[in-house]
């Protein structure tokens, strides 16, 4: 996931309208563009580096591995008490139901998928502290470039369940009613750039936008692990080589990611300089609803893994502790959580999809000419041949 | 055998008789998204069936220097719609190397096969079928089966073929039809189309899984006694003129039709030069049915985007009528 504070050069930020609007309220201390990237050269040995008469090779083993930076342990409590964020009561439980009710809609969407109710699903569980605790450390304005398993970010946002699943059922009612596959979310309201496929492509569109982003670490790219991936120690070590900050963080961990993300935040809106946040955390779940992951790896060890270290226990175990939650507002809760999802499940499942000569907006800004004799072309069709297309009747009619 | 069992086991036949053959893709290892895969790592060993990182240039260019180096390279992209990080690679460097070294270099025996084509929900990013951004590349051969049986002949075919070729397997065929495919070791010619139905009417040209859409219509036009000869052009490129042109100095009339949109598609190629080479054959203008120019496909508008039997049945009922 990728994030960018709209900051620098603010004044190019203004020159183009769409992003103009997403930059009010954004302040930078910025100067030009020059001198900015002189200060960028930090241990520029190309440039000015010590001499050696030795030969040595610089062996990655021999480096010091990045440690994980961690606030909550996995039994619940804080080990450094200073490194707890303030927030209120009210916060923390947000907090909390936003986890949770993703996770909630998670395993009733994947059942859906199942009972062949939508087409295709994909969970984020097991994430959901990366998502929720990085999303609170940014601001409400700050443009987001996410991957498609990062569901969470917009939950915290306040992106409503019926969004989520509106667009899962491609209904009318679906920000790109119906055009792409399930999950695929996207809001401009909520400065969150619409979901694509594809990976990493969001990188260097990121960077165009701002000079902030992190990268998760979930230990999949559907079943190849990341021993297998990255050869070095992980991609928190690349970032040096890129002349970035960066730090590794314990992705299950709440406090953790809140506090990497505030700081980093400070570090791209105060010095300019890029952050690479690495949150360290576990795909508990199969790749999507096409894949059985039982095919490449244990399941007893994920289980296991998840039963310790998953990030929604482990918040609430504090909750707990810190007694702004008990067993029965959890009862509560999990059954209100569950009423929720499956009414806008019910609503959402009878709405009509948008009308089919939708699929033709949007390619360009307007409906070009030869879209629009395609346009009419398919309508003359499908008005000839009416009865040959029975699924008409789930469309709303233009 | 199903299609994804077919190129299975012609991927296990090359790794069985070409000591020099490996197999490599994201998610390959434990058998590939699709299964195409399935148990070869265990058979041949982790050295020649592996994972790459995710990588799609990172996966060709590697090919590319496996084939010139003189190793049997089998390169698994995820989707075709994945391809397009190693349009870089496949276009500048595989097409050119025989040609820009003059000879002294080549990665013919580079493969690279991808899943292709609508399959009832993909979207945006799993439906694609990019054969004409391929088309129009010299020194690439494409590849398309229609089922099993043509699979793991014409699979077989691009692995010895001495130029780098994609084949696009078509993604909603993979588990559906098994066909008796013979277990031994077969090719089936690259650049031959094959003429599925005799007609004297219309000749219809496709290929993948719009073969049997077409199929499907020419049933339907021969209860209006309206016969139809039906090729699978299965090689996209460099594609057998001499079959399609030999066909409509026949019939006179031609429907092309694909899932890629209209505008630029093959059916383009297709009709241009029938157009050259047999105008004064031709009794009505060459009709193509094809997806609309919007991107492929849109998700739950698929049943309403892709050339139905409908749309092509249309298509021969105005040919008739010219």
């Amino acid at each position: 996931m990728l994030y960018g504070t709209p900051l620098v050069p603010y004044k190019h930020c203004v020159k183009h309208d769409k992003f103009g609007k997403r930059c009010q309220g954004t302040t930078t201390t910025n100067t030009s563009s020059d001198q900015s990237s002189h200060k960028m050269m930090f241990n520029s040995g190309h440039i000015k580096g010590p001499i050696s008469h030795q030969l040595k090779f610089i062996y990655p083993e021999d480096q010091p591995a990045i440690p994980i930076y961690r606030v909550l342990e996995p039994e619940g409590h804080v080990i450094n008490e200073s490194e707890t964020p303030e927030f209120t009561d009210e916060h923390i439980i947000k907090l909390y139901k936003d986890m949770t009710l993703l996770n909630v809609m998670d395993q009733v969407l994947y059942e859906s998928q199942r009972q062949g109710r939508i087409s295709f699903y994909m969970t984020n569980t097991g994430e959901e502290a990366t998502h929720v605790g990085s999303a609170a450390a940014l601001n409400p304005k700050d443009l987001i470039y996410g991957q498609y398993r990062e569901a969470g970010v917009l939950m915290y946002r306040g992106f409503k369940l019926h969004e989520f699943i509106d667009q899962c059922f491609g209904n009318a009612h679906a920000s790109c009613k119906g055009i792409q596959m399930p999950i695929h979310y996207g809001s401009r309201n909520l400065n969150f750039v619409t979901i694509s496929s594809t990976v990493a492509t969001q990188m260097p569109q990121a960077v165009g936008s701002a000079y902030a982003f992190k990268r998760r670490n979930n230990g999949y790219a559907i079943s190849t692990s990341t021993i297998e991936q990255y050869r070095g120690d992980g991609i928190a070590s690349r970032a040096p080589g890129y002349g970035m900050i960066t730090i590794r963080v314990d992705g299950n961990d709440l406090f953790a990611v809140y506090n990497a993300t505030k700081a980093a935040r400070e570090l791209t809106v105060n010095k300019s300089r890029p952050v690479l946040i690495e949150a360290m955390t576990l795909r508990v779940g199969h790749h999507s609803t096409s894949d059985d992951s039982s095919a490449y790896r244990s399941i007893d060890d994920i289980r296991s893994r998840d039963q310790k270290y998953n990030p929604i226990v482990r918040f609430r175990k504090y909750m707990y502790k810190r007694g702004c939650w008990d067993a029965e507002k959890e009862e509560n809760w999990t059954k209100e959580s569950q009423r929720m999802v499956m009414q806008e499940v019910k609503q959402s499942e009878k709405m009509k999809r948008a009308p089919i000569s939708t699929m033709f907006e949007n390619v360009f800004d307007k409906i070009e000419p030869h879209l629009q004799r395609q346009m009419k072309e398919m309508n003359d069709h499908i008005r000839q041949n009416h009865d040959h297309y029975p699924t008409l009747s789930f469309y709303e009619q233009r | 055998m199903n299609l994804c069992q077919a190129v299975q086991n012609s991927i296990d036949l090359t790794l069985a008789n070409d000591h020099t053959s490996i197999a490599f893709g994201e998610d390959v290892a434990f058998g590939g998204v699709f299964r195409c895969t399935v148990d070869l790592r265990q058979k041949y060993g982790a050295d020649r069936v592996f994972n790459t990182p995710l990588s799609e240039q990172g996966i060709v260019g590697f090919g590319i220097g496996c084939a010139v180096a003189g190793a049997t390279a089998i390169a698994e992209i995820q989707f075709a719609d994945y391809i397009f990080p190693a349009y870089d690679q496949i276009v500048n460097e595989a097409s050119k190397y025989r040609y820009r070294s003059g000879n002294l270099f080549d990665c013919g025996r580079l493969t690279i096969r991808a899943p292709w084509g609508a399959v009832g929900h993909g979207g945006l990013y799993h439906s694609q079928s990019p054969e004409a951004q391929f088309l129009h590349t010299p020194g690439i051969k494409v590849v398309i089966p229609r089922g099993a049986i043509q699979a793991k002949g014409l699979l077989l075919s691009c692995i010895k073929d001495d130029n780098p070729c994609i084949f696009f397997e078509p993604k909603i065929l993979y588990r559906s039809a098994k066909e008796n495919v013979p277990i031994k070791d077969y090719t089936i010619p690259l650049s031959k189309a094959e003429v599925l139905t005799e007609g004297t009417d219309i000749t219809m040209v496709t290929w993948g899984t719009q073969v049997h859409v077409l199929h499907e219509v020419v049933q339907m036009a021969a209860k209006e006694n309206i016969s139809c000869e039906l090729i699978d052009l299965r090689t996209i490129v460099p594609w057998d003129v001499d079959t399609v042109c030999k066909s409509v100095v026949k019939t006179g009339k031609l429907l092309i039709s694909h899932e890629a949109p209209i505008t630029g598609g093959v059916g383009a190629e297709i009709a241009a030069t029938v157009m050259k080479e047999c105008f004064l054959n031709l009794e009505a203008p060459i009709e193509r049915i094809c997806g609309y120019d919007v991107h492929p496909i849109p998700h739950t508008y698929e049943t309403f985007y892709i050339p139905s039997k409908w749309k092509c049945f249309d298509g021969v009922k105005r040919l008739m009528a010219y």
